[in-house]
């Protein structure tokens, strides 16, 4: 168990000290060399000489040679520094992500839980049913084969448009302000329903198809032949067959959330729904450097953080790798 | 000792129909197996054995049964309704399956096993219940905190104790044991062997039908033994006459063959049978032997019929008679 | 009769051309397929000409209707599916072979330090959001065409098929045969060769088409956000479009709807594929 763990801390840090070399390196290797550019750019705004200043000289150290500039980067992400955005100067960059964070876990928190959960009982269902199978399996692909911005525009334009029922875009009106009254929550709920739903869908058919052939799987074990064999009935084989087929849907979810996420960033930009991907998307039209530069750290730390509660959650779930040594490939 | 026969099959063909054709894996098998009694059950590979253990516990695709009966407790197995059969299973009669090592489900504790097993037939799982299964444990060797643990806990030889535990549990009339010594070692087969004769002996179980293809083990364990070969039945008698005294031709080639306890490989070579069992895809009718038999003429073409030499030792030989007996020392 | 006893020969084979899942896969496919090799030779306009009047639904002049600029759908949907393919290909192919190598090299040397290394980075590109991967290396660099874009998509692609690889690799290689093939001295190479590709062809098939799917699907999302190559049309550049001259709200639903359908149809057909194939080679899921 010990050894799972110590692997699996492993490979996030590593992953996330990759993540910010490159972000560190990228903006350097591309010719024009984006970074003194941008920094030119806050030269003429108010206030900009200063930050000029504090960032060529201290913090990217760009009169200095390269090691030192990388571990000036260290540093000032340690300190919580990540520059100021210059679409919304004077915002510090670390203060755009800490709202716009908060849109990508309303939308992702639930649609995740929700679709694995869900999908899974659906799958399950499916792979017992014959009936079922045939008539929700083809929806299953189609959900997820559905490109997700391309479902976003498709749910956008017939709950949206066609029927008018939900707004198609942004997190609240804009003449509303945010407060803790009635009124604002609605609001609030219109906007989100249509990404979270997009979202909820489309990832509900990936786990519906991987839980039908998980059980048809299980079912045909020599656990299960044992079982038939002893007097069992259909159903507490496919409950112990659910049970067995749980593990590589947790396993999965790990996986896949790399592609959840990128749908995320995706559903976000045709709502102009404003979590990190739609920002980063927006600071990349600009050229913001510092923002792109932060909420993809960001999106890669949501990424290792909920990786690694999935890879918990595998722990306690299956017996295998609490009492051994070896890793569940 | 006419004891009641519990078992009866009468002709019984059962085929794995598949695209290429029907591979007639028992092909008009008839036997008895009476209370009290452990039938050995021996051939090669690929004699039918093993269909005939899942033909009688649970036939699935693409093993089917095609003619003949199996007539149980005075009721045809073949064509009982699915339900009255489930019914049984467990209760009367039982199988230690070959693949032991892979029968438990590697999410759930033995003790969860065994209690939904118990529900499914309706039996109560009080005190008095694990007070029973911890006796039979006892008996194995096995230690009651086994209940609590997981598959992946356990050795190999301890998994393969809890299955034949289990299988027992409920004192079935007959329990079909599949090869249960093949994948172990010298001395974990004889506590094997000679555990299924003291559950015998002790009344738990009524009667076995031991199957292995080592015949030295039937040997020491069974009362009646039954030789096999491709699909038919060649010679059944009581254990003692047919090793010391085996009047078919396969008989005598494999009782040759069996390693003499003192004997050195200067002194004496040991005997295969040369050949190899024929292919069943489509057979057509005569003696399956007589393509490896010293002793085939034309009329073995024809399917041989089963003769009895006295009240309990039968074959199905043409030549017999002038073959005569062969004692073995 | 000859042609039955072909069949028998080759079961394998007979099971794939029956299973309708792949039946209907490749049927799916290859009407798209020729909709985008022959559909330019069917239409008398260019993607980026005006064509007609905009904002025109489908009609026997324009047969998915026209953008708000007058350009013809159809025109665009047709050319756009062949740049989306070839990069699906280009890239699917890149990724494939690159997670071949590197799967098998981790798989052969199972446990070892090899094995270990090439792990921890195939988990590290695992984890990467692709998309926010992609989307990094693209703003950056200013020209893009459909090679260097199928390269970017097979970077992030790869990790997938390195996994599925390894595994099978790894299964193979403790199997007797290829023990037996040790003890009887044959060269490695003959090993792979005999022994283990001739097993992994089937497998390595399917990974292949789920690998065309993820490339497909990462590449127009790059061309949605305007990251695609830099000339030429492509389906996610047309959605792209439709977004940015508010054909939602014009409701022209045959500008948005008809491209993202086609793709989703062409995914669609490849998953059936995908299963199909794990039927016919996987005989559990079979439905005898």
């Amino acid at each position: 168990m010990g050894r799972y763990l110590s692997k699996k801390i492993a490979i996030y840090l590593i992953t996330f000290l990759f993540a910010v070399t490159l972000n560190w390196v990228v903006p350097r290797l591309v010719p024009g060399d984006p970074i003194t550019s941008l920094l030119a750019r806050f030269s003429g705004l108010e206030g900009g000489r200063e930050i000029l200043q504090s960032y060529f000289v201290q913090t990217f150290g760009l009169d200095k040679p390269l090691w030192s500039q990388y571990l000036g980067f260290w540093r000032s992400l340690f300190m919580g520094d990540l520059g100021i955005s210059i679409t919304r100067f004077p915002s510090p960059v670390i203060d755009i992500i800490k709202t716009a964070i908060i849109y990508d876990f309303i939308i992702l928190l639930p649609s995740i839980v929700l679709s694995w959960i869900i999908g899974n009982k659906m799958g399950a269902l499916s792979g017992v049913s014959k009936r079922a199978d045939n008539f929700l399996m083809p929806v299953f692909y189609f959900l997820t084969s559905s490109p997700y911005f391309w479902f976003a525009l498709v749910v956008s334009y017939f709950l949206g448009i066609v029927l008018g029922i939900f707004p198609i875009s942004h997190a609240y009106s804009a003449a509303m302000t945010p407060g803790w009254n009635w009124a604002f929550i609605v609001d609030f709920i219109m906007h989100w329903f249509m990404p979270f739903i997009t979202m909820f869908l489309v990832q509900l058919g990936g786990w519906a198809i991987g839980m039908r052939n998980m059980i048809i799987y299980e079912t045909n074990t020599n656990y299960s032949r044992y079982m038939e064999s002893l007097g069992a009935s259909k159903r507490l084989i496919r409950n112990y067959g659910y049970r067995n087929g749980i593990l590589p849907q947790v396993t999965g979810l790990a996986i896949s959330l790399g592609t959840i996420i990128s749908g995320g960033v995706l559903t976000q930009v045709v709502f102009a729904y404003p979590g990190l991907g739609y920002t980063m998307v927006q600071a990349i039209k600009q050229s913001d450097y510092f923002l792109i530069q932060g909420c993809f750290l960001f999106l890669i730390l949501m990424v290792l953080a909920a990786n690694f509660i999935v890879d918990i959650v595998y722990m306690i779930i299956d017996p295998r790798v609490r009492h051994s040594y070896s890793e569940e490939a | 000792m006419s004891a009641e026969k519990i078992l009866k099959l009468e002709e019984l063909r059962a085929y794995y129909r598949v695209l290429k054709g029907d591979v007639k894996a028992l092909d008009g098998v008839s036997l008895h197996v009476k209370r009290g009694e452990i039938l050995g059950v021996a051939g090669e590979s690929g004699c039918g054995k093993s269909t005939l253990a899942n033909t009688l516990i649970l036939r699935k695709r693409p093993l089917q049964h095609i003619s003949g009966k199996a007539l149980f407790l005075g009721k045809d197995l073949m064509t009982m309704p699915e339900e009255e059969f489930r019914k049984m299973r467990f209760r009367q009669i039982s199988i230690i399956p070959q693949y032991a090592l892979d029968a438990l489900s590697p999410t759930k504790k033995i003790r969860t096993f065994i209690t939904d097993m118990a529900h499914e037939h309706e039996i109560e799982t009080n005190a008095a219940f694990f007070g029973k299964v911890a006796e039979r444990f006892a008996m194995v060797n096995l230690d009651q905190n086994v209940l609590n643990k997981y598959p992946i806990e356990l050795s190999g030889g301890m998994k393969q104790r809890v299955v034949m535990i289990i299988s027992t549990l409920m004192n079935p009339d007959l329990v079909i044991a599949d090869e249960i010594t093949s994948a172990l070692d010298v001395s974990s087969q004889r506590f094997a062997a000679t555990m299924l004769m003291e559950l015998r002996d002790q009344g738990i179980i009524g009667s076995a039908i031991f199957i292995t293809h080592d015949i030295s083990i039937l040997y020491q364990v069974a009362d009646r033994l039954l030789i096999m070969y491709a699909g038919h039945v060649v010679e059944t008698g009581p254990v003692e006459e047919l090793i010391q005294n085996p009047r078919h031709p396969y008989t005598q080639a494999l009782i040759r063959s069996l390693p003499k306890v003192g004997a050195q490989i200067n002194e004496e070579r040991l005997e295969g049978i040369k050949g190899t069992p024929p292919e069943l895809l489509d057979i057509g009718s005569g003696c399956r032997f007589r393509f490896r038999c010293p002793y085939q003429t034309e009329k073995c073409l024809q399917t041989p019929e089963t003769t009895h030499i006295n009240e309990n030792h039968s074959l199905a030989c043409w030549h017999f008679e002038e073959i005569g007996s062969e004692r073995v020392g | 009769m000859a042609a039955g006893s072909f069949w028998k020969k080759h079961e394998n084979l007979y099971f794939a051309v029956t299973n309708r899942k792949v039946l209907f896969g490749v049927l799916m496919f290859t009407a798209i397929l020729l909709l985008s090799v022959i559909g330019p030779f069917l239409t008398p306009y260019e993607y980026d000409e005006f064509a007609g009047p905009g904002y025109q639904p489908p009609s026997k002049d324009h047969w998915f209707g026209t953008t708000l600029q007058g350009r013809d759908v159809y025109t665009g949907v047709v050319y756009g599916l062949r740049s989306t393919l070839l990069v699906g290909f280009l890239a699917g192919t890149i990724a494939s072979a690159i997670g071949l190598v590197v799967g098998f090299i981790s798989g052969y040397n199972g446990g070892r330090a090899a094995d270990e290394g090439l792990m921890m980075l195939t988990n590290v590109f695992m984890v990467i959001p692709s998309l926010a991967l992609l989307i990094l290396l693209s703003a950056y660099l200013p020209y893009r065409g459909i090679v260097t874009q199928s390269l970017i998509v097979s970077a992030t692609a790869w990790p997938w098929t390195a996994r599925a690889v390894r595994s099978q690799t790894m299964s193979l290689r403790n199997q007797e045969f290829v023990n037996l093939s040790r003890i009887s001295g044959l060269s490695v190479f003959r090993i792979l060769k005999e022994d283990i590709a001739a097993n992994m062809f089937s497998y390595v098939f399917m990974v292949y088409i789920l690998q065309f799917n993820g490339t497909i699907l990462a590449s127009v999302g790059l061309e949605f956000l305007g990251l695609g190559p830099t000339r030429g049309i492509s389906l996610g550049l047309i959605l792209q479009n439709a977004v940015n001259w508010n054909a939602l709200h014009l409701g022209m639903w045959w500008w948005i709807i008809i491209p993202g359908l086609l793709l989703t149809l062409l995914i669609v057909s490849l998953y059936f594929i995908n299963t199909g194939l794990d039927e016919v080679f996987n005989p559990r899921l079979r439905e005898m």
